[in-house]
């Protein structure tokens, strides 16, 4: 049922691969998309959040009279009104929609009032009385190890340690005293945030047939619909949840959020539509962004530049919140052996909760930090061992179908041929090391995957259904729960159906997002939606398509498997005289068996590893990057500027290449965001300010990002190897790109000045204290001094698929001695 | 002291049709236009004149409809998005967006193309460097800003061999 559709006869295409306009792209242009903000409803009234000024505090009562007693006001909602707490993942149930007990960051939701403006909700929050008894604060992952008590939440590993584990794949420490040289360097990476360009925003109704109606810039419907039944305790059946396109995710609207729950109790609880929508500043606080990441990697190299073992620890910072956590946690070195061949493995990662607000999914997910940390480690190894970076990374690419030593399956890959283009384009060869002072080129590789291959709740079910209706008119309706978050999957559902129907995607009308009317889809993250609605809809368009041919064989008097769909018409493919338009293939078809519909679903298949914890890193494909950046330092400012990007993707194959690029070049941009400036940074308040820990910088001005005159060219190769798991070959493309441009650029700098900086962002000072330290003979790297000490588990010990192993976890000595 | 009235009543010209709107007198020109006038093509990114997401053109200059109080734009022609297209055509630069990935989500889409169209109204044929400084006070988080340039640049010589 799971097997990828087979694009039967179609070698050549009439839509995949050309570049076309995006099926929502002229309302867009034209400023008619209906983001959720857009909607009104008759008689809506509109919420506002009142939010905790400590980061750490006993909420010990709340006076909401003088609020309620207001006019204009309808209703004041508190935690007394939301004893269930929710979570996106089941393992971290740790959030209410307003706070009950207790608030962990500043920013947290208390109360909500619901009036007839923004104004009068706005005026009424200053009316609640709220009594805290304010509680000591964490404010990094150090001093949460340091200090276990008060605990943040009263579940997790213990004190406040949120998650903890380790795994070992093959003996670490065997390889690495037999290693010719190891490696072992510290990293740090700053936390950052999506800084999407909508802010998030809600409209809750109660619909005519009494039903919940939630209309939300939310990229997981289906999450969110599951969260909200629970919450509010009604039958799922009784809600719905209309993702409305979102103005830019990248993982920042993944969560269920408190808004979300408030609106949809006080549109029930008053029987009017309820909207909010959160100002700049709050979505700094809903944040569930990058987390900040200290990284440990012990790496073993032989004399000729080929990886040994790697042990590397990580320490993240987890703000408030569960989130995503525990799968953050995993991704923070899951995917650090998929690049290159790696014969053992030893990763242990923990997980701090601390006053801030609460990190998670952003673009990459916990991936880039390790990768940042591994791709300027590799920049070191071949300097000392005077290799070229770009060779010795050629040499050790993983091979097409391989095992990693933790038992991920590496399909296709494309990763050498994307280093030897960027290496061709960026002229490499002749140019690095000659571009005189202050200038160098840097190069870093990167992977990603395309989907989670298990779902973030456990089930056997599909993880992307699509429905297809076809009618007599010739429209070919298409239904999906995927999420449109402005990557393009509405356009990528329309073409991937168009393309298997031999018809132009403007027949197709996409119906997606909607938990009312389609199929489910988990939502759009993880890079998942091209491979796995775009198997789904290769299945069912597969089905329609033989009972059309079924219908058509008879008229054109041919076998239905000799039947050609092509530009709008249907053709025996022996003779194309003998063809009919699709209209009257439908019109055939619809006689014979009746209304025309299918469905198709997909499920990733069932991952090679065994042991507890390998559910997190499979994926039935990766995508592979290579990047190579340009950079001129000014020696006297530590300004850092890039005139150029060259970039290599291993896509599989472009559906729409003007989208494909899109998203490369949207990926190295926000790549080059995070590694030069942008920075979700707190600090702690003076005792006589209260001591809160306060984000240094919510808003847009002081949120740095790239703006279009900061923005280098960038020049991009899509390197297409069809990957016979992905609809019509097409791998992920909305993250990968992002993940080696942070490296490559640290990689460039140090090419110009030679000066390490192994820290995200890369600013002015730092280069500049790099350079000083150089001046005085002092080591010219910047950088985190020191890791502390983590109380990681035992390891799970797993032997890797060359040593015996079976994907099973060996228990106790016996994995010592078996190793 | 005179008292500030709850309401004030205005003509405002939007896309060439004079709009009679009555609207609390502190309403920037960005709520009046989506929420009084339902046109809610011109978006908000922070309401603090950061992001650049709500320009208009007010007399076709550029302006960030955030910062300014509707009262302030009587008698002043002001164009959104929804006023570029004739009709069902597009405008060349709503065209290019659409077929050149300048629009991904399409947050900053309206702001972006507005943007453009004062540049380019003054200069048909502008260099890539200007353009990237005409649009540095609108950000956006999807696309790079690549392909937004190359939308422009596409526009503008579609407008120029007179495609409008």
């Amino acid at each position: 049922m799971n097997a990828p559709a087979k694009p039967r006869e179609k070698t050549r295409f009439d839509t995949i691969g050309k570049p076309r306009r995006r099926v929502d792209g002229r309302a867009k242009a034209i400023g008619q998309t209906r983001f959720a903000d857009d909607l009104v409803l008759p008689r809506m009234l509109h919420a506002k959040l009142l939010r905790s000024p400590h980061p750490h505090a006993i909420v010990e009562s709340i006076d909401v009279s003088r609020a309620q007693a207001q006019r204009g006001v309808h209703l004041v909602l508190t935690g007394a009104e939301f004893p269930v707490p929710y979570g996106i993942m089941p393992v971290s149930q740790d959030e209410h929609p307003l706070a009950r007990e207790r608030v962990r960051y500043v920013g947290d939701p208390v109360a909500a009032v619901i009036a007839v403006d923004e104004q009068m909700a706005t005026e009424a929050l200053q009316l609640i009385d709220v009594k805290y008894r304010k509680l000591p604060t964490v404010a990094s992952p150090e001093e949460g190890l340091a200090k276990p008590e008060p605990r943040i939440h009263d579940y997790g590993e213990r004190g406040n340690i949120h998650r903890n584990q380790s795994y070992e794949f093959g003996d670490v420490e065997e390889a690495l005293a037999r290693s010719d040289h190891v490696f072992e360097d510290l990293f740090f990476y700053e936390g950052n945030t999506h800084l999407p360009m909508e802010q998030q925003a809600s409209l809750a109704s109660v619909e005519g047939d009494g039903k919940l109606l939630l209309q939300s810039s939310t990229q997981n419907p289906h999450y969110l619909h599951r969260q909200l039944a629970r919450v509010l305790q009604v039958p799922a059946a009784h809600v719905r949840v209309i993702a409305t396109p979102n103005g830019g995710g990248f993982g920042g609207k993944c969560d269920p959020g408190n808004h979300e729950f408030v609106v949809a109790k006080a549109a029930l609880m008053l029987g009017r539509p309820v909207k909010i929508c959160l100002t700049r500043e709050e979505v700094f606080y809903q944040h569930r962004g990058r987390h900040p990441v200290l990284m440990k990697m012990r790496t073993g190299v032989s004399n000729d530049g080929r990886l040994t073992a790697m042990h590397l620890q990580t320490l993240l910072d987890g703000g408030a919140y569960g989130s995503h956590g525990p799968a953050s946690t995993f991704y923070t070195g899951v995917l650090t052996p998929v690049t290159y061949e790696l014969p053992r493995f030893k990763f242990e990662a923990c997980r701090v909760f601390t006053n801030k607000p609460a990190c998670g999914p952003k673009r990459g997910h916990g991936t880039p930090q390790p990768r940042f940390g591994q791709e300027v480690q590799l920049d070191k190894i071949a300097e000392r061992l005077k290799l070229d970076p770009a060779e010795m990374r050629l040499r050790m690419v993983t091979q097409p179908d391989s095992l990693t030593a933790s038992w991920l399956h590496v399909g296709s890959t494309g990763l050498a041929e994307c280093i030897r283009k960027v290496v061709e384009m960026s002229g490499w060869k002749e140019r690095r090391g000659k571009l005189g002072a202050g200038r160098g080129l840097g190069l870093a590789c990167s992977t990603y995957m395309c989907g989670a291959g298990v779902s973030i709740y456990w089930n056997k079910m599909p993880h992307s259904a699509v429905q297809i209706l076809l009618d007599r008119s010739g429209q070919v309706t298409v239904y999906c729960g995927a999420t449109e978050i402005g990557q393009g999957s509405d356009d990528v559902l329309a073409g991937l159906v168009a393309e298997s129907l031999g018809i132009d995607p403007g027949w197709v009308r996409c119906v997606t997002g909607d938990t009312g009317i389609t199929p489910i889809d988990l939502g759009s993250y993880s890079s998942r939606v091209t491979i796995m609605m775009g198997n789904a809809a290769l299945q069912a368009a597969g089905r329609l398509r033989d009972t059309l041919a079924a219908a058509a064989a008879e008229a054109l008097d041919t076998l239905p498997d000799r039947v050609i769909f092509s530009q709008d018409r249907v053709f025996a493919a022996q003779d194309a005289g003998k063809t009919m338009s699709f209209i009257e293939a439908i019109a055939l078809a619809e006689a014979k068996f009746g209304t025309l519909a299918a469905v198709g679903s997909y499920a990733p298949p069932k991952p090679p590893g065994r042991y507890k914890g390998a559910g997190v890193g499979p994926s039935p494909a990766y995508s592979f990057s290579a990047c190579v950046v340009e950079t001129e330092v000014d020696e006297h400012t530590g300004w850092v500027t890039v005139p150029k990007i060259w970039i290599a993707h291993d896509i599989g194959r472009a559906l729409n290449p003007v989208l494909a690029r899109g998203q490369v070049i949207g990926g190295v941009y926000m790549g080059l965001g995070e590694a030069l400036m942008e920075e979700q940074a707190f600090r702690r308040l003076p005792p006589k300010l209260s001591s809160a820990l306060v984000h240094r910088n919510p808003s847009m001005l002081d949120y740095k990002s790239l703006t279009s005159l900061d923005m280098p060219e960038v020049e991009v190769a899509l390197i297409e190897y069809p990957d016979p798991n992905c609809p019509y070959g097409a791998k992920e493309v909305g993250q990968g790109p992002l993940l080696p441009v942070m490296p490559a650029l640290a990689n460039a700098i140090h090419d110009a000045v030679g000066v390490r900086i192994d820290e995200i962002p890369i600013t002015p000072d730092k280069v500049l204290r790099a350079l000083e330290k150089k001046e005085k003979g002092e080591a010219p790297r910047v950088g985190p001094e020191s890791f502390p000490s983590v109380p990681y588990p035992a390891p799970t010990f797993v032997l890797p698929p060359w040593e015996g192993g079976d994907g099973n976890e060996l228990k106790g000595q016996e994995g010592r001695k078996a190793a | 002291m005179s008292a500030v009235p709850d309401r004030v009543h205005a003509t405002l010209r939007v896309n060439g049709e004079d709009q009679q709107v009555s609207f609390a007198p502190y309403k920037t020109l960005l709520e009046v236009l989506r929420e009084d006038l339902n046109l809610t093509g011109t978006k908000h990114g922070c309401e603090l004149g950061e992001c650049g997401a709500c320009a208009v053109l007010v007399d076709g200059e550029p302006l960030l409809s955030c910062l300014e109080l509707a009262v302030q734009c009587e008698g002043r022609d002001i164009q959104t998005i929804e006023g570029l297209a004739k009709g069902t055509e597009l405008h060349p630069l709503q065209a290019a967006f659409a077929d050149h990935g300048g629009s991904q989500c399409g947050y900053c889409t309206s702001g972006m193309v507005m943007t453009a169209k004062a540049l380019l109204d003054k200069e048909p044929a502008p260099s890539r460097e200007r353009i990237r400084e005409a649009l540095a006070g609108n950000l956006c988080r999807c696309t790079g800003y690549q392909q937004i340039w190359e939308s422009v640049e596409s526009a503008a010589k579609a407008l120029r061999e007179g495609k409008r």
